[in-house]
């Protein structure tokens, strides 16, 4: 993960860059009537793979647009960058 | 046997080449009343808690890898417990409480060295922190000095006081200290064990067995175990042990590094931690800098930090002390950490009957062995955390009652 390819700039050196966390958490639409339980899980609980990892990064010291990444968190090997919006890419069993 | 001056005679005689191992390698029984996932030092001290002072007699603790070899062997050593918050206060100074009578307690030497703390204020608003913090520690019992430029330089030598981020004060803690990490893993280990507890090395949980909402047995690499009750403390590694039991935590694992210099005659003799130029450095028995900072944003479990935070390290401790410009650095490590949204543990019962978790201890774990075992193994025995344990619910991201040291103190254990 030395090298992170930023899908506006292109490959640009890591310290480049810095992660914000999971990616792919909606807001719930109607959170005055939700629980607290479930207001919880939306705030603070996270997935936290051993593996595969989507996540938000944002490329603060280039174009400072955020775009999402698939990471193996074992090996730290970016599997695919990608744009907010985009959806989220099947993980094959290979 | 104990070790003793007796014993250490005894045993010269035959070139110390006799003395009985520390704890030995029993094969897994089919079956426990309690089993404590993880033999880092607060899964070790749980169970030897479990046994000295609750008196269970069926007790096992397996560990994926080998005692010693896991975070509590990869932490920079530091003890303190001045935090904001009294729920905080509570639970750490129980810790330092223990810490001090450790060593004859397991008649082990941790080397637990109450040298003194100095947590550095580089603005106006780092002396308001560290003001409200102090007075927030005489309250709660804990010591607490709030020094000026002048003391700071006096007390510390060598330290620039005068860099880029001028040192403007300190908050010292002299019950704060440093102990041998592995040393406090071996003593637990084997003090539990001479109380009959099991200690399986090489054995990973793979599976949790449970049956009608309560946990029934654990599948592991050396087979299947049933089980009452089950403790789990797997910093590192928690997401991963809950998601078995079917249930997720408010956590993510970043990788912590550390790094140590080459040895070099005494020349520090206190805990240094900065949390705004943020390094934090004490000098080892064996001479070496011991030098620990932040943790890498992004979620990994590769137990290998980013180079570029290595330089984070060096810059402010290189900035702070001059002196140590020319230091050679020996070795640097990761270990994986569990962080919580608020930066305290999570201590407590989880949604599957009679399986407890003790996690989330994020950047600074090690501080807390003896209390964070002491009260978890209350936990385990009466199935309700006690005093102490109980604001440190996994309910509490629910309630909303975070004990945010987070935000109190920055983020540097």
């Amino acid at each position: 993960m030395f090298i992170i390819n930023c899908p506006y700039c292109g490959e640009r050196d890591q310290t480049e860059f810095t992660c914000h966390g999971e990616a792919h958490i909606a807001r719930p639409d109607n959170p005055s009537e939700i629980s607290d339980e479930e207001w919880g899980r939306y705030l603070f609980f996270r997935e936290n793979p051993k593996g595969t990892h989507f996540e938000r990064w944002t490329h603060d010291h280039g174009c400072r647009r955020w775009f999402n990444v698939m990471r193996d968190t074992v090996t730290d090997q970016i599997i695919k960058t990608y744009k907010m919006g985009e959806a989220k890419p099947e993980i094959s069993n290979e | 046997m104990k070790y003793s001056l007796y014993n250490l005679v005894k045993n010269s005689f035959s070139y110390h080449e006799n003395w009985e191992k520390a704890w030995s390698s029993p094969d897994l029984k089919p079956e426990y009343d309690v089993v404590i996932v993880g033999g880092g030092g607060h899964g070790l001290g749980t169970a030897y808690y479990l046994a000295k002072e609750f008196g269970v007699k069926n007790i096992a603790v397996l560990e994926k890898g080998w005692i010693g070899g896991g975070n509590t062997g990869r932490n920079t050593t530091i003890i303190r417990s001045n935090y904001l918050w009294d729920e905080s206060a509570a639970l750490y100074n129980h810790a330092v409480n223990l810490w001090e009578g450790l060593s004859s307690e397991l008649n082990f030497n941790v080397m637990f060295s109450q040298r003194g703390l100095f947590h550095l204020a580089h603005s106006v608003h780092d002396m308001q922190e560290i003001t409200r913090r102090g007075y927030s520690n005489y309250l709660n019992g804990i010591d607490a000095e709030i020094l000026n430029q002048d003391q700071v330089a006096k007390k510390i030598p060598h330290i620039n006081v005068n860099g880029r981020y001028p040192v403007l004060g300190a908050l010292l803690q002299r019950r704060a200290g440093t102990a041998r990490h592995d040393a406090v893993a071996w003593g637990y280990a084997r003090a539990a064990e001479n109380l009959g507890v099991d200690i399986i090395q090489n054995c990973e949980v793979k599976g949790i067995d449970i049956s009608n909402g309560k946990v029934v047995g654990l599948q592991t690499t050396k087979g299947s175990v049933k089980v009452d009750k089950v403790g789990l403390v797997p910093a590192g590694h928690s997401s991963v042990l809950a998601n078995m039991a079917g249930f997720s935590l408010p956590i993510n694992s970043v990788p912590l590094q550390a790094l140590v210099s080459e040895p070099v005659k005494p020349i520090l003799d206190c805990v240094i931690m900065s949390n705004s130029v943020h390094v934090y450095v004490s000098q080892s028995d064996k001479g070496e800098l011991v030098v620990g900072a932040g943790s890498d944003a992004y979620n990994s479990y590769s137990q290998r930090g980013s180079f570029d935070m290595i330089e984070h390290m060096m810059a402010p401790l290189v900035e702070l002390f001059p002196i140590f410009s020319r230091l050679k650095m020996l070795r640097s490590w990761g270990g994986i950490v569990d962080v919580t949204p608020d930066r305290s543990p999570i201590i407590g019962k989880t949604p599957v009957k009679d399986l407890f978790i003790n996690c989330g201890w994020g950047t600074g774990g090690f501080k807390a062995t003896p209390g964070s075992a002491h009260v978890f193994a209350e936990t385990v025995f009466r199935g309700e955390p006690n005093d102490i344990a109980a604001p440190f619910s996994l309910e509490r991201h629910f309630s909303g009652a975070l004990v945010d040291e987070a935000a109190a103190a920055a983020v540097a254990h």
